[in-house]
């Protein structure tokens, strides 16, 4: 095999990627609406979303399949997003998270000794493998986070999805410590109770109907 | 003796931070006799495998 053919068939299965205009244009889509909901701000979203591709273009030849090229693009915007986050500290004040919902009442969770309210309990979800592959579960997924107060999903996503650690989000939306583990104890309960409520417990009933 | 609350606050924490013996030693007796706050500890790993998932561009797909 000549060089040139070599290179041609390495090339193979990443140039048929990149003149896949459904599966590019369905990418783009997904990653705009995640940059969107980490940055709320469509301008820089679609601009992240512009670099990711970019960058992960220059690589595609590299990629035999479709989902590695879909993960390492979603890599690529991921960083791009961490990256704009960690400079907001510097340009913009997203200082707005400052305190705020601090004082919410968990008392519908919690009795008054910090205990769970009987009915809130919460239970076996078991392995979530199988639910993952169900596209339902992602929009009930979707509508749980667009539930949580905006602070909590902003802290939220920044730790889940953007993957930054504790200390990178204090600074970036200047929030002590101890004010952010009580941000995400709080979006995780909800979160959770969200879940459980619209997903596990639904699940349950239509088996029982059925 | 831990309450729910603190106790779910201690493995919310545990996502972000190693706890210390002196939190951990509590945390499990309170979750040995406590099956609401067991299953919410393993409803962190479930969150933790969900978001995971969603950030590699799992979610938002076409109905198939």
């Amino acid at each position: 095999m000549t060089d040139a053919n070599k290179q041609r068939g390495a090339n193979g299965a990443g140039n048929s990627l990149l003149t896949d205009t459904v599966f590019l244009e369905d990418i783009r889509r997904q990653m705009i609406k995640f940059a969107t909901l980490q940055l709320s701000d469509a301008h820089q979203a679609e601009d992240a979303v512009q670099e990711a591709l970019i960058g992960a273009m220059k690589n595609a030849a590299s990629f035999g399949g479709r989902a590695a090229f879909k993960t390492w693009m979603f890599a690529i915007l991921k960083n791009k997003i961490a990256d704009i986050l960690r400079y907001k500290q510097r340009t913009v004040n997203v200082g707005s998270l400052g305190s705020g919902d601090d004082d919410e009442d968990m008392s519908e969770l919690f009795d008054s000794k910090g205990y769970w309210q009987v009915e809130e309990r919460p239970v076996a979800w078991g392995n979530p493998e199988a639910t993952l592959r169900e596209s339902h579960f992602w929009r009930v997924f979707e509508a749980c986070l667009e539930g949580l107060p905006p602070k909590q999903a902003r802290v939220f996503m920044m730790r889940e999805f953007i993957e930054l650690e504790a200390d990178e989000i204090c600074a970036a939306v200047e929030l002590t410590t101890s004010n952010l583990h009580v941000l995400l104890h709080r979006s995780r309960l909800r979160l959770r109770e969200c879940i459980e409520n619209k997903w596990y417990l639904e699940g349950e009933k239509h088996v029982e109907l059925s | 003796m831990l309450n729910c609350h603190d106790a779910t606050k201690l493995m919310s924490e545990a996502q972000e931070r190693p706890l210390s013996l002196t939190e951990k030693v509590p945390l499990k007796l309170h979750t040995m006799m406590c099956a609401g706050c067991r299953n919410f500890g393993e409803q962190m790993n479930s969150l933790r495998v969900m978001t995971r998932a969603y950030a590699k561009g799992k979610g938002g797909q076409e109905k198939k």
